[in-house]
């Protein structure tokens, strides 16, 4: 390389290094900081794990960890499960404007914000809400009942804001799976399910990982939808979070809440990863 | 009682919503013999592929394999197998477990397909390569793991859809000769659709032209090239001339035409002959036109032509003729001796062929 397109590389490289290092990188080393520093009396404070400790030795703490990472999970469980056949309808049963539009319908909820959906569901739920009244009417029920404040809730409300980005994902590499090699499956003496699990899923299974980590990223990350259709009672581990650092003003132990849960996401992926047989690269890089 | 043809299809049409794919198609296949499709893309040879593979259900007619008949049976019952035009092959498994694919399907024991896998591989020439994976191969290597994992399954019948087509010219001048020598060894019944006539020349012994959804002629590769049953059959198989003209004479089988351009030529008449002043057409092949520097005396055809171009290939030099008077072109094999080799552009020559070697066919519609 000659020093002109070198100086021209970096300077190209420059927004990329600018946004991931005070974006990024800067309040991550803050916030570690700040976590690892313990609060001894007013403005005095002391280098020490002892924000980590809190949390390992406060059942509440460490509870709602977990539930918030087995929730996320079989969210994104079941997303894949409702996804996968939607994104093999639109890939390989459908062509030209009927695919588009079917596609297109996926979308047109996100066009407004995750805000108003959940609301959306709020109204459905709720005691006085549409599944109520219904019931009443058809008789199921006796009287009102509360669908919303429960883990169903929080559920359904979860999986709804993430299965676009199950099925995005799922659609492109459906999509390049030449039909030729299902038919030459079922040439060759295949049944629906053995075609499904040697062929269709073996071809789409970047695809799978890819939705797998942003759906469950996404839910692992989620503040509002627990918030709104889970109730005051929800313990969401962002929750606390927000909690720590807003309400307490305790910016230590809410800094090594972030941590964890930073610490949580990237095993979690990392297992999820190993387990798949992918490589991130492979997955993210298409 | 003889044994039943491998295949026979019996009036088989099948209609889309606008149009009508495949015309009331009837051919036997016997046991054994390798039988090609050959038509010009979108003449339907796809869509009855898939109707004997089971991929699409005919409209009407029936479909026999060994004499049952198909009709209400899927493609995973049939008893054919299928190599796909891009040939299918599974990237997400190995070539043992691809060509392992058809007998796991059956719940064959992982032991016993073990050593049939290896037994195919070795009969397609690939010994040992059950480990590779399939974007190692070559293009031949993909070719030949395609028919295994086909043969392995012992079908009654080989579809082949085009298979070669993705090859290159030197590799497929390859592939034609191991083909035929394959379904020679495996002593099984191919039927292979392709627009391709030369390899369907090379390899078939029966060979059934298709137009518009129908068949036009079945028959072996020297009937379709030296008796076409019609000007389509004259004109796809093999290089042919052609000459469109109104009919002035008729001597027997032998009719003479005035070409729109004004020359008189004549030619045999094959299937009925045509009336006087219908429209005609002629076609000559040209390996069957001699070539001269002076006037030969007394035979039919013999026009002066001027050298248009000379397309030097080799053993295959072909020279494009031009009538002075009409514009019509003529394209002659050139002769590899004497001293026609040193023609050039601008030279006249003298074209005449033996009218018992060119064909007269009524213009289709008139």
């Amino acid at each position: 390389m000659t020093d002109k397109s070198k100086l021209g590389f970096y300077l190209l490289l420059m927004p990329l290094m600018l946004w991931l290092i005070t974006l990024i990188v800067l309040p991550h080393i803050g916030l570690f900081m700040v976590s690892i520093s313990e609060k001894i009396g007013v403005r005095e404070y002391e280098t020490g794990l002892g924000n980590y400790a809190v949390f390992f030795n406060e059942p509440l703490y460490w509870r709602t960890f977990a539930r918030t990472a087995f929730m996320s999970i079989f969210t994104t469980i079941l997303t894949l499960v409702l996804g996968f056949p939607v994104a093999y309808y639109i890939a390989k049963l459908t062509r030209g404007r009927t695919k588009t539009t079917l596609f297109l319908m996926c979308l047109i909820p996100f066009w407004v914000s995750e805000l108003v959906r959940t609301f959306g569901w709020m109204i459905l739920l709720r005691e006085t809400g549409v599944l109520s009244n219904f019931l009443q009417y058809t008789g199921v029920i006796g009287g009102p009942v509360e669908f919303l404040y429960n883990d169903g809730a929080i559920m359904v409300g979860l999986v709804y804001t993430s299965i676009l980005f199950m099925i995005v994902p799922l659609v492109t590499t459906l999509d390049s799976l030449d039909d030729s090699l299902i038919e030459a499956g079922y040439d060759l003496g295949g049944t629906g399910y053995s075609i499904m699990r040697e062929i269709v899923i073996p071809h789409a299974m970047p695809g799978i990982v890819s939705g797998c980590i942003v759906v469950f990223m996404l839910s692992l990350g989620n503040y509002l939808t627990p918030i709104l259709l889970g109730g005051k009672d929800s313990l969401w581990f962002t929750g606390l979070i927000y909690t720590q650092f807003i309400t307490r003003f305790n910016w230590e132990l809410g800094s090594a809440f972030g941590f964890l849960l930073l610490a949580l996401s990237s095993t979690i992926v990392f297992l999820g990863l190993k387990l798949s047989r992918q490589s991130l690269t492979e997955t993210m890089g298409r | 009682m003889t044994t039943p043809a491998d295949l026979v299809c019996k009036d088989l049409t099948k209609d889309f919503d606008d149009f009508r794919a495949v015309d009331q198609v009837s051919f036997e296949v016997p046991q054994g013999s390798f039988f090609s499709i050959l038509g010009p893309s979108g003449c339907g040879k796809t869509t009855l592929l898939r109707m004997i593979a089971g991929f699409q259900f005919p409209t009407s007619g029936d479909l026999l394999i060994k004499g049952k008949s198909m009709i209400d049976v899927g493609p995973s019952k049939r008893p054919v197998s299928m190599v796909f035009q891009h040939l299918a092959l599974f990237p997400m498994m190995n070539i043992g477990k691809n060509v392992g694919f058809g007998l796991r399907q059956r719940g064959v024991p992982a032991s016993e397909i073990k050593t049939r896998v290896g037994r195919v591989l070795e009969r397609v020439g690939l010994p040992g390569i059950e480990d590779r994976q399939v974007d190692q191969l070559s293009g031949g290597q993909k070719q030949r793991v395609a028919i295994a994992r086909c043969m392995v399954l012992e079908p009654d019948v080989l579809l082949l859809d085009e298979p070669l087509g993705a090859l290159d010219l030197k590799l497929r001048e390859h592939m034609k000769i191991e083909l035929k020598s394959l379904q020679a060894e495996f002593n099984t019944t191919f039927v292979y659709i392709t627009h391709d006539q030369s390899e369907a020349l090379v390899m078939s012994d029966n060979i059934a032209v298709m137009n518009k959804g129908r068949f036009d002629q079945i028959g072996t590769a020297k009937e379709l090239y030296y008796e076409p049953a019609n000007a389509f059959v004259a004109g796809f198989v093999g290089d042919a001339n052609k000459f469109s003209g109104k009919v002035m004479g008729i001597d027997g089988q032998r009719v003479t035409v005035t070409t729109n351009g004004g020359a008189e030529l004549s030619a045999q008449a094959m299937h009925g002959t045509p009336s006087i002043g219908a429209d005609a057409q002629i076609f000559v092949r040209p390996e069957a036109i001699a070539l001269s520097k002076t006037a030969p005396t007394d035979n039919p055809n013999t026009i002066p032509r001027i050298v248009d171009s000379v397309l030097f290939n080799g053993a295959n030099s072909m020279v494009l003729l031009r009538e002075p008077q009409s514009g019509e072109t003529l394209q002659v094999t050139l002769p590899q001796t004497g001293d026609l080799l040193g023609l050039g552009k601008g030279d006249t020559v003298f074209a005449d062929w033996d009218p018992a070697q060119a064909r007269c066919f009524a213009t289709e519609g008139t």
